[in-house]
This record gives C-alpha cells, sequence and structure tokens, in this order.
C-alpha cells in the first residue's frame, strides 16, 4: 500500500506501464536426498553414503505482473510456488534467470527490497504470541525505521479497515484465528508495502473470518496493493483473482482468468436431478452418471456434445423430473483434473 | 540515515523480549528458589571444605567464597547455561529464513534479543538472591553466610563493568551455539555438553581460586571464566590493580572473538538457507 489514502492514482487496472514484477528464465534446483534405490542391505548401506539428486523446483518460469494487480498463484504441493514467492521476496537465489521486483534484484538488495515488501504466511504468526498485539507493532516501526507520525497514521487507518481496535491491548495468544490473522494482515501493511504476498490467509478460518480476510484483501486491491496470494483454497481465487498463474512441476501451466481457465480446462457441466421416486437403473447415453442414490442422479455432460435443452428434453422424458440444477464443474475438481491431465498430483 | 534510526530495531527487540520475558514471573519465582537451594547446598559443601583445613593454603578465604556462591547464584541467569530455544528452533527447522524478510541485521537483532532475555530472567531473582544473601541470613544467624559489601569503591566500579562484560560474554557464546544449529539436526548435543562446560569452567562447580593452581590457570583464559569468575574475583578484591584490568581486557578480548566468530558463523549459514532453500 504504497499510498492507500487519496493520493492513489493507481487503480486495480494491470498491464500499463512498467511491470513491477518481472521473471524470465527463472530456474532453481535442489540437491535432496535420492529415494530408494535397490533394497535391504544394499539400501541400508547407501543410507550411509546419503546419494543425493538434483530436483527442478522452477524450469525457466517467466511472467510478468504490473502495478496494483491482484494475482492468485495456485499449484499443486511441491510445485514450486513457495520456491516462486522467496525468490521473489529476496530470500532464496535461484540458479538461473532474470528477476526484477520494483528494478531491484530481489536477493543482490535484499535490505532495500524487503523494506518495501509485506509477508503474511496463514501457518506462521509475525506477532510476538506471549505479547499485546499493539506491542508488535511498535517492534515492526523500529524495525522498518518508521517516522512516529507516518507511523501512527498508517496504523490508525489499518486498525480501522482491518477492525482491530478492540483486540490491540490483547495478549496474541489469546486471539482466535480470524483476528490474529486480521492483525497479521496490519503487521504486514505498517510499513505499507508496495507489494503484498499472501500465503494462505485463509487456512483454517471459519466461513466468517473467511469472508472478512476476503473483503479486506478485496479493499486492499481496490487501494492499489499490489497482491500474489497462494493458496490451495481455490474459491478465495475464485473470489478474488481477476488473474491466476498456475504452476506444476516448476512450470507455469496457465495465466489468465478464472473464466479462462474454466474454459480452456473443461468445459463440462454438472446436471443434478432430483426424481418423484427412487433412482433404479437410471441411464443415458448423452451424459456420464456421478452418482444415483436415493432420488438423486448427478450427470456430467459436455454441453458441446449434447447441448443443455437437448440433455435437459431427454432426461424429463424418460423420467419424472421434480427439479433440476445445472452447475458449472467446482473450480476445485478443475484444477484437480488440470493437475492430473499433466501429471503433476504427485511428485 | 541517522544513528537512532540505524538503531531503533535492535532498541525495539531490546524492549519486547525485556517486557515478554517479564510475564514469566512464576518461572522467575520457582527459578529463585532453586537457587537459593543450590547456593545454600554449595555453602554447605564449602564450609565443610574449610573447616577441614586443606584451604588454607590458599589466598581465598572462606568469605571470599560466600560471595562468590552468592553473586553466582544471583546472576545465574546470566549465563550462557541455556539457548534461547526459539532462535534454536528456527534455525534448526530453516524459518529463520523468514527473518530474513526484516530489512535488520540479524546478528545484532538476535544479540540485543538475547541480551534482553538475559537482563530480563535475571532481574527478578536477583533482586530477591540479594534481599536474603544480604538482609534475612544476618537475620536468622547466618552472619557468616551472608553476602558482604565489595571490597571497595574501585571494586564495586570494576565490578559492574566486568558483569556487564560477562553479560554480552553470554550472549556472543549463546549467538556461537545457535549458529551451530545450521549444521547439526538436533541441538541436545549443544544443549548437555554447553553447560557441563560452562559450569566448570565459570567455577560454579569449585570457585577457580580452588583448583590445582595448573587447571586454575589454563580455565582462567578461557572465555568461560569471564562469565562468572572474574567478575566475583574482583568483587571479593581478589583481583585488583593492573590484574583485574588485564582481566577485563580478556574478557573484552573473548567478546570480539566469539562476536567475530558468530557472525561468520551465522552469515556461513545464512548463506546455505539462501542458497540451499530452508
Amino acid at each position: 500500500m504504497t499510498a492507500p489514502s487519496e493520493s492513489e492514482p493507481r487503480g486495480p487496472a494491470s498491464g500499463d506501464g512498467p511491470p513491477l514484477i518481472e521473471v524470465s528464465g527463472l530456474t532453481k534446483r535442489f540437491r535432496v536426498a535420492a529415494g530408494d534405490s535397490g533394497s535391504g542391505r544394499g539400501r541400508a548401506l547407501g543410507g550411509l553414503l546419503a546419494r543425493r539428486k538434483l530436483v527442478t523446483a522452477l524450469d525457466e518460469v517467466s511472467f510478468r505482473i504490473g502495478a496494483g494487480e491482484l494475482v492468485g498463484y495456485i499449484g499443486p504441493n511441491g510445485a514450486g510456488k513457495s520456491t516462486t514467492v522467496k525468490i521473489l521476496s529476496g530470500i532464496l537465489v535461484p540458479d538461473a534467470g532474470r528477476c526484477l521486483v520494483a528494478g531491484r534484484v530481489p536477493w543482490r538488495q535484499r535490505v532495500e527490497h524487503v523494506a518495501e515488501i509485506g509477508v503474511v504466511f496463514g501457518q506462521r504468526s509475525q506477532l510476538w504470541w506471549d505479547l499485546p498485539v499493539f506491542e508488535s507493532f511498535d517492534l515492526l516501526r523500529d524495525i522498518y525505521r518508521l517516522q512516529p507520525a507516518a507511523y501512527r497514521a498508517t496504523r490508525d487507518e489499518l486498525v480501522e479497515l482491518l477492525a482491530i481496535a478492540p483486540l490491540l491491548e490483547v495478549p496474541v495468544r489469546q486471539l482466535s484465528l480470524g483476528q490474529r490473522m486480521r492483525c497479521e494482515l496490519a503487521a504486514a501493511l505498517l510499513h505499507r508495502p508496495r507489494l503484498l504476498f499472501l500465503d494462505e490467509p485463509t487456512i483454517g478460518l471459519d466461513a466468517v473470518a473467511k469472508l472478512a480476510v476476503r473483503d479486506i484483501i478485496r479493499r486492499l486491491h481496490r487501494r492499489g496493493v499490489t497482491t500474489i496470494l497462494t493458496t490451495h483454497d481455490l474459491d478465495d481465487v475464485e473470489a478474488l483473482c481477476p488473474r491466476v498463474l498456475v504452476i506444476g512441476a516448476g512450470a507455469i501451466l496457465f495465466d489468465g482468468s478464472v473464466a479462462e481457465l474454466r474454459a480452456g480446462v473443461d468445459r463440462e457441466r454438472i446436471l443434478t436431478v432430483d426424481l418423484e421416486h427412487e433412482v433404479r437403473d437410471f441411464a443415458t447415453s448423452s451424459a456420464t452418471v456421478v452418482s444415483a442414490t436415493g432420488r438423486r442422479v448427478v450427470l456430467r455432460y459436455d454441453p458441446a456434445r449434447i447441448p443443455t435443452p437437448r440433455l435437459v428434453e431427454e432426461v424429463a422424458r424418460d423420467n419424472d423430473v421434480r427439479d433440476l440444477y445445472i452447475e458449472p464443474q467446482p473450480i476445485d475438481e478443475l484444477v484437480a483434473r488440470l493437475y492430473r491431465d499433466l501429471k503433476l498430483e504427485e511428485r | 540515515m541517522t544513528l537512532t534510526a540505524r538503531l531503533a530495531p535492535y532498541r525495539g527487540v531490546l524492549r519486547a523480549r525485556w517486557r515478554e520475558t517479564l510475564q514469566y514471573r512464576v518461572a522467575a519465582i520457582a527459578g529463585f528458589g532453586t537457587q537459593l537451594y543450590w547456593g545454600l547446598i554449595r555453602l554447605m559443601v564449602l564450609a565443610a571444605f574449610y573447616e577441614s583445613g586443606p584451604a588454607d593454603a590458599t589466598d581465598f578465604s572462606f568469605a571470599h567464597v560466600v560471595a562468590y556462591v552468592w553473586l553466582g547464584q544471583a546472576l545465574l541467569g546470566l549465563f550462557p547455561f541455556r539457548l534461547d530455544n526459539e532462535l534454536a528452533d528456527s534455525v534448526r527447522t530453516g524459518t529463520v529464513a523468514g527473518e530474513l524478510l526484516r530489512p535488520i541485521d540479524l546478528y545484532s537483532y538476535w544479540f540485543w534479543r538475547m541480551v534482553a532475555w538475559r537482563l530480563a530472567m535475571t532481574a527478578p531473582r536477583c533482586l530477591l538472591m540479594l534481599v536474603v544473601a544480604v538482609g534475612i541470613l544476618p537475620l536468622v544467624g547466618l552472619g557468616e553466610w551472608a553476602l558482604g559489601a565489595p571490597a571497595g569503591v574501585e571494586a564495586a566500579g570494576l565490578y559492574l563493568l566486568a558483569t556487564a562484560l560477562a553479560l554480552l560474554l553470554g550472549v556472543a557464546v549463546t549467538a556461537v551455539m545457535v549458529s551451530l544449529m545450521f549444521w547439526t539436526v538436533s541441538s541436545e548435543g549443544a544443549r548437555y555438553i554447553l553447560p557441563s562446560i560452562i559450569w566448570l569452567g565459570g567455577g560454579m562447580v569449585v570457585p577457580l581460586p580452588l583448583l590445582p593452581d595448573g587447571l586454575a590457570a589454563v580455565l582462567g583464559y578461557l572465555p568461560f571464566a569471564g562469565l562468572m569468575d572474574i567478575p566475583f574475583r574482583i568483587y571479593v578484591g581478589h583481583l585488583a590493580g593492573a590484574e583485574a584490568l588485564l582481566r577485563l581486557g580478556l574478557q573484552l578480548g573473548w567478546l570480539v572473538a566469539l562476536v567475530l566468530l558468530g557472525r561468520l558463523l551465522l552469515a556461513r549459514g545464512l548463506r546455505r538457507v539462501v542458497i540451499l532453500g530452508g
């Protein structure tokens, strides 16, 4: 949030002007303990020799992100998400490739770079567990060497935006996860970073807290904060991100909107049919039966092969239909299918 | 950047860690109880030793020993017989990489964090211990076992200086130990070996002047003597004048050496993390 107040000319537009993040040919390999080959005694002895093999975490990854964008960055475990984020935040050095964030090479100019980024880890706290929230904020003021007046202004603004005024005096250990996450967001924004990394910010949150966090991310986006959201919660991505990057096996597999992701990966839809009586042997040649239990049948079909009205007509003709619903494929299934198609599920 | 701004993060972490550690009051009181108990046991053993005669050969009197023991018990929290577990774990698990997301010098940040931790651990126990060792023991007829005043004004001044150096030296030792966690999977080894070396080398098992001359001389030049033995001997006047200044110089020398070693190890360790991943 470079300047979240009135002097903010930058909207959530993207692509205009020089990009904030420019990555090309980024490659990173890790040396890991080799898996077992051979068996029994051979393997036991092999353990002593600590054989290692190279694993490619990132393989010539390239993308650009404009100032003010809110980008969802998704991929299965081990795909290279956190490697990318670590490189972009300056705490990991790649083996090859170019990476510029706001004109700087993050790991070469680490101290200058990290002063302008904010990071929130859903699974790790940057607040001091046994101290009231405000103490952690004051420490961050000192760490980022903020001017007292500017700090107070930003803090007060964030306290209002995130509705955390009643939490400031409470020791962090007594906060609920949702309350803590709002405080974490404030902590990551106190120094007005140009770029915000959110790593699983909604993990473990209940529905209400999750919606609250999403609302905050949306508002930050409207204020022009450039944000990269890495997550396994695809509903977050669908609800928030105009743009999504999918990474798998160290390569960018998709870069575009969620709608394009749907269109590109899978056009199939789900037709749920509720019948007047128990299903006996439901059969149709036009669609795949996903499930048929009780009075409910779930079908998957491709509208390009059989237009929806025709399928509905067919089903209604052959059965006593009480009700029908048509939905797109759940995004989780869509992405699981995308990963599966590319044989990325397990590496 | 002004000096004040440059130092702000370290002042900040000093304040935060001080306040955080002071919250553990029950631990402080429990620690006091244990230390009082051990102090009395040590004194009983040493009293028996002095009464049986062999100590006549040394220039270290029983009054010296009493002060040596009580100061040791009061200031036990300053001594690096425990690691800052949070830091050790962050190094062991690699989450230390997250600290690189801050625009700070990590060694200085750790250093002042540990200074605050040790000070806050020590302050309440030290106060309680002084109340007992100075005020209460004479009232219950154990005046001979009470902590007396320092040997003089000069001794008192040098003692304060030596104690401040002991605090910093202890933190520098801990920083080296924590940095070694980059290369070991478990910190158990360091956590067990470290105290036994320091307790012997610092004079907590037997005051160094009571050890055989050769051993006492060797231990006297190791960094651990600077953690306890040197300040306490200055307090009682066993080290004075040029000899005291020389020992202060020794403390300072070890402090510089250990800070440099800690910085080197941390930089090496962080380079591993930054290149190999956390």
